[in-house]
This record gives C-alpha cells, structure tokens and sequence, in this order.
C-alpha cells in the first residue's frame, strides 16, 4: 500500500517536474528549432514546430555574410586568455591564503570581494578612457585584461576554497619521507589540487563568455566577441528570425555543454562558498 | 608550521593579486571621483574647471533621475520576487524523488548559460514581436489583441526576460541547501501529522533562510547593473532607463563625463551598502 503511494506520487512529481523544466527550456528549444527553417517557415502562423522542411541554410549566411567565426575566435581568445591569465595569477595567491594564513587573510579575502561588487558603470569613463590612451579600445588585448580582473576575485575564491579542501597532514607526511619543497609540490599537492583549478576555468570561462558590458562598450569591430555580434541583431533591419536563431544557437551551443559539466561549482564559484 | 621564511613567500605568492586588484579599483574610481567634481564634456570644449558638487546635484534633480530609480527598483524587487518564490517552489520540486531528475535539472538551469543579449533579443523577437512573435501567436489563438510587449508593457516584459535568467541560479542554490535539510526531521514531523503548510513554515523555510539571503544579495547586486538586457531591446525607452543606463547615456552617449561620474559615485555608493551585508553573511561563514 504504501508502496502503491509512493510511485503514485512519483508519478505525479516527474510529470510535473517535466512540464516545468520543458517550458523554461523552451526558448532555447524554439531558437534550435527556428534556426533549421527558412525565413518563411520561422514567421509562419500558425508556428510550425517539427513538420518543417530542415534547412542548414542560415548557418551558411550567418557564416558568409557576416564571418561569425572571426567572432567566435574572438570569443575564445577573450574568454580563454582572461581565464588562463587569471589562473595564472591567482594559484600563488590562494595557495599561500590556503596554506600560510595569517590574521590578515580573511581581511584581504573580502577586499578582494569587494572589488567585484564595484558597479561597472561606475568606472566606465576611466576605462574608456584609459583604453583610448593606451590604444587598446577595440582589441582583444585590452579586453583580456579587464576580464580578467573582474573575475579575478572569483578565481582566487574559488582556488581558495578547493585548496582549504586539501588536508595540510598529507603535506607533514611527504616532509617526513623527505620530500623537497619542489617534489611537494609537483608530486603531491598539485595532483590534488587539478580538479579544483578545472572546475575554477570552466566557471569562469562561462562568466567571462557571456561578459556583456565591457565587451559591448570596449569593441567596435576588430575585437568584437560574440555577445556583440548578436547585439548588432537588435538593429531593425536585422530582424530576421532564422538567422537570428543559427546565429544565437552557435553563440551558446558550447556554453550549454559546458555549463552541464559545472552545475556544482556555479553553486561554490558564485555564492563565494558560501553555499556548498 | 609558518615560519618567517614561508610567510614572505606566501606575501610575495599573494602580491601579484593583491597589487592588481589594488590598482584596478584606486586608478578608476580616483579617475571618477576626480571627473564628478568637473565640467567635462570631451566634445564640447572638454575640461571646462571645477564646479564643486555642482554634477550630484544636477544628476538628482534631472527630470530624469527619479524615474530611473523607480526602474531600476521594480526590476530588481520585481526579479527579485519572481526567483526567489518561484526558486523555492522548484527547489522544493526537484528534491522530490522521481525520474529522469538530472535530466530536468539540466533542462532548469539551462537559461543561466544563456548570454545576455542572446536572451533578450530571443525573447524580444521571437516572443515578443506583436506580428510574429510566438507571444502574439498564443494571443490570436484565444481571440485576443497581441500586445506590443516591449513598448505597451515594457516593464513586465525586461522583468520577466531577466527573470527567465536568473530563476536558473536561485533554483540551483535553493536546491543546493534543501538537499543539505535532515530529511528524517520532515519525515518526523509528517508522521506526527503536520500538515504540508506547516511543515514549510516551521522546518523548510527557516532551514532555507541563510540560502534566500544570500541570493537576494547577489542577485541583487548583479541586477542593480544589468545592462546588456535593456540595450538591446528598448534602449533605455519606454519607461525601462535603469540608472545604470541613465549613467551610461550620459557618459558615452552624451559624454557629458561629469554628470555621468557623479551618477556612477551614486551607483557604487549604493551597490556597496548592498555589499556590506553580503560580506557579513561571507565572513561569518570564513571563521567557521
């Protein structure tokens, strides 16, 4: 009997749990979808959901007419560079807070914090200007950089927190077999701590990939990612919806599938572990 | 063991962080604190001398100035509603047993991968458009006049964009700390007969309440500055000018850099009276 309940109620939670995951899913669906049809088909009313003729027409124009890959290479040079760079700097930095701590830590942690609750509007002029004087205005070079410190504080959260993870007895005990500092490092801590700095890149590639104010507001042509490229669809003569769709399905096809794999660490990475 | 010696390295493994951070919040916010103080339009004259708080007073009394304020509350207290009511009753859901969980959870969190101007504009075509727009299709089915979302209802219509993007990250958090809940404690309290409503009030949602807390700072300080969603739909029109937005006209549309500034010292002022709760909440959680 009570067996009997229990997958009734099953039952009932799956389907719900369905409907509602479909539907917030569906404007993803629905530009996958649209962006198989021709123009015609995607304005056809009523709206025509499978029983359209599947076309790959609109990734070739979006490709042709308007290079979406030197857009794409942008995207991934933006997005990589920032993220490797920021890696980079911040490993030294949670490692030592992770395992040297001092009083000061936790202060130079939240510091750290808060210089990314800093509303970017609020410096956009200096950058704006700084990067006209420094000529980096529209280069991937210049967005690089600014990327980077913005996610700057998650990554050392991030690191931090995974290395807070890794027991400090394992390090005494390769001391005792006479480890040097260098095979310390090599042999022991860093095989432990690779996961952590993965799950760190991929979050932060996904932040820095859909970045949408300063890469809107520092590029022009030559640098351009891709949250830019779509943003030129908003113009009125653009309104075309199968192009749009091709457009927007190749701007977030790789985010999803990597966003799949980082389900866990967006919980850590953005509430700065204090949700694990 | 730190001794001297590991603790200069560990102050010299740190600096590089340190001192980049240091530099990227001093040169700019000097930069703007120095223009708000300005008459300084790059294209009209450029440095025209001081004038004092002459920018805060005027970026307060422009006609514009209370209006932008208002948006930019029912954005956030509107988004803010939506996810966290929605978060829970889907977190709630999700934590039930059933099949193919990981795949609806996939399906949920999805949005959140979404970038920004792909979204709005999405949903600013595809959904939104008054002739061919999926919303407008739905409308006619039922006998109804389609709406011009972005212009007739142009509020609801940035509120439930955003919501749609960020209901993903309130879900997952919430659903992160219900799975943490003692579910002997529930099945307890269900024993002894207390009923579903009850059963939230007195175990789910004080287990919950750190969680919604945290979300609501967070969020709040990412949508006190959402930017991409309203430039590329109605561009500040129609009700929907943020002051985020506000700041941005001034600075680089109408560089006048000044007035900007002044709004931008506004902004950051009010961004960081949000932060300051946040940091408690993660400092608290650093000492235990």
């Amino acid at each position: 009997m009570a067996r009997a309940v229990t997958t009734r109620r099953k039952s009932l939670n799956t389907i719900l749990a369905w409907v509602i995951g479909l539907l917030i899913f569906f404007p993803i669906l629905w530009t996958i979808l649209t962006s198989f049809k021709t123009e015609a088909q995607a304005i056809a009313s009523p709206p025509l959901f499978l029983n359209f003729d599947w076309t790959l027409e609109n990734y070739a124009i979006v490709q042709e007419r308007s290079d979406y890959m030197r857009f794409l290479w942008n995207s991934v040079i933006i997005a990589g560079g920032s993220t490797i760079l920021g890696v980079i700097i911040a490993v030294p930095a949670a490692w030592a807070m992770a395992f040297v701590p001092s009083k000061r830590t936790k202060d130079i942690l939240l510091w750290m914090l808060s210089t990314k609750m800093l509303p970017a509007v609020g410096v956009l002029y200096p950058i704006y200007l700084l990067f006209i004087r420094l000529g980096l205005l529209d280069t991937r070079g210049g967005l690089v950089v600014v990327l980077m410190l913005i996610n700057l504080p998650i990554i050392v959260w991030m690191l931090y927190t995974y290395f807070r993870e890794i027991p400090g007895e394992i390090l005494e005990a390769a001391r005792m077999d006479g480890a040097t500092l260098k095979e310390e490092i090599l042999y022991v801590l860093t095989p432990m701590a690779i996961p952590g700095i993965a799950s760190t890149v991929l979050l932060n590639f996904i932040l820095a990939w859909n970045e949408a104010f300063w890469t809107l507001n520092l590029t022009a042509v030559d640098a351009a990612p891709l949250t830019a490229f779509i943003a030129s669809y908003s113009s009125p003569e653009g309104l075309f919806f199968a192009k749009l769709s091709a457009a927007s399905t190749m701007a977030i096809a790789p985010i999803l599938i990597l966003g799949w794999f980082s389900q866990k660490q967006l919980v850590r990475g953005l509430t700065f572990g204090a949700v694990k | 063991m730190a001794t001297q010696h590991s603790r200069s390295v560990a102050r010299l493994m740190m600096a590089p962080a340190v001192v980049l951070l240091l530099g990227w919040m001093l040169v700019p916010l000097t930069m703007t604190l120095y223009f708000s103080f300005k008459k300084y339009l790059p294209l009209r004259g450029g440095d025209l001398g001081w004038v004092g708080f002459d920018n805060y007073v005027r970026f307060v009394s422009s006609s514009s100035f209370w209006p932008a304020v208002q948006a930019t509350l029912m954005i956030v207290g509107g988004v803010l509603m939506i996810t966290v009511v929605l978060g829970i009753l889907l977190a709630m859901l999700l934590d039930q047993p059933m099949w193919g969980q990981g795949v609806v959870r996939i399906l949920v969190i999805a949005p959140f991968f979404v970038m920004p101007t792909v979204s709005a504009l999405v949903w600013k075509n595809m959904f939104m458009d008054p002739v061919n727009g999926l919303l407008a299709h739905l409308w006619r089915f039922f006998g109804a006049e389609p709406i011009s979302w972005l212009s007739e209802a142009s509020m609801t219509s940035i509120i439930m964009i955003v919501s749609w993007q960020w209901l993903p990250f309130a879900t997952l958090i919430l659903l992160t700390a219900i799975q943490s809940l003692d579910s002997e404690q529930l099945e307890a309290a269900e024993m002894d007969g207390a009923p579903v409503l009850k059963r939230f009030y007195h175990i789910v949602l004080p287990h919950l309440s750190r969680a919604i807390t945290i979300v609501i700072l967070i969020q709040t300080i990412f949508l006190l500055s959402i930017f991409a969603e309203i430039f590329v739909t109605t561009g500040g029109a129609f009700g929907t000018r943020t002051l985020t937005y506000l700041i941005f006209q001034r600075v680089l549309e109408s560089q006048n850099v000044g007035l900007g500034s002044a709004g931008g010292v506004y902004a950051i002022i009010l961004a960081n009276i949000v932060a300051i709760f946040l940091m408690r909440i993660v400092g608290k959680n650093l000492d235990a």
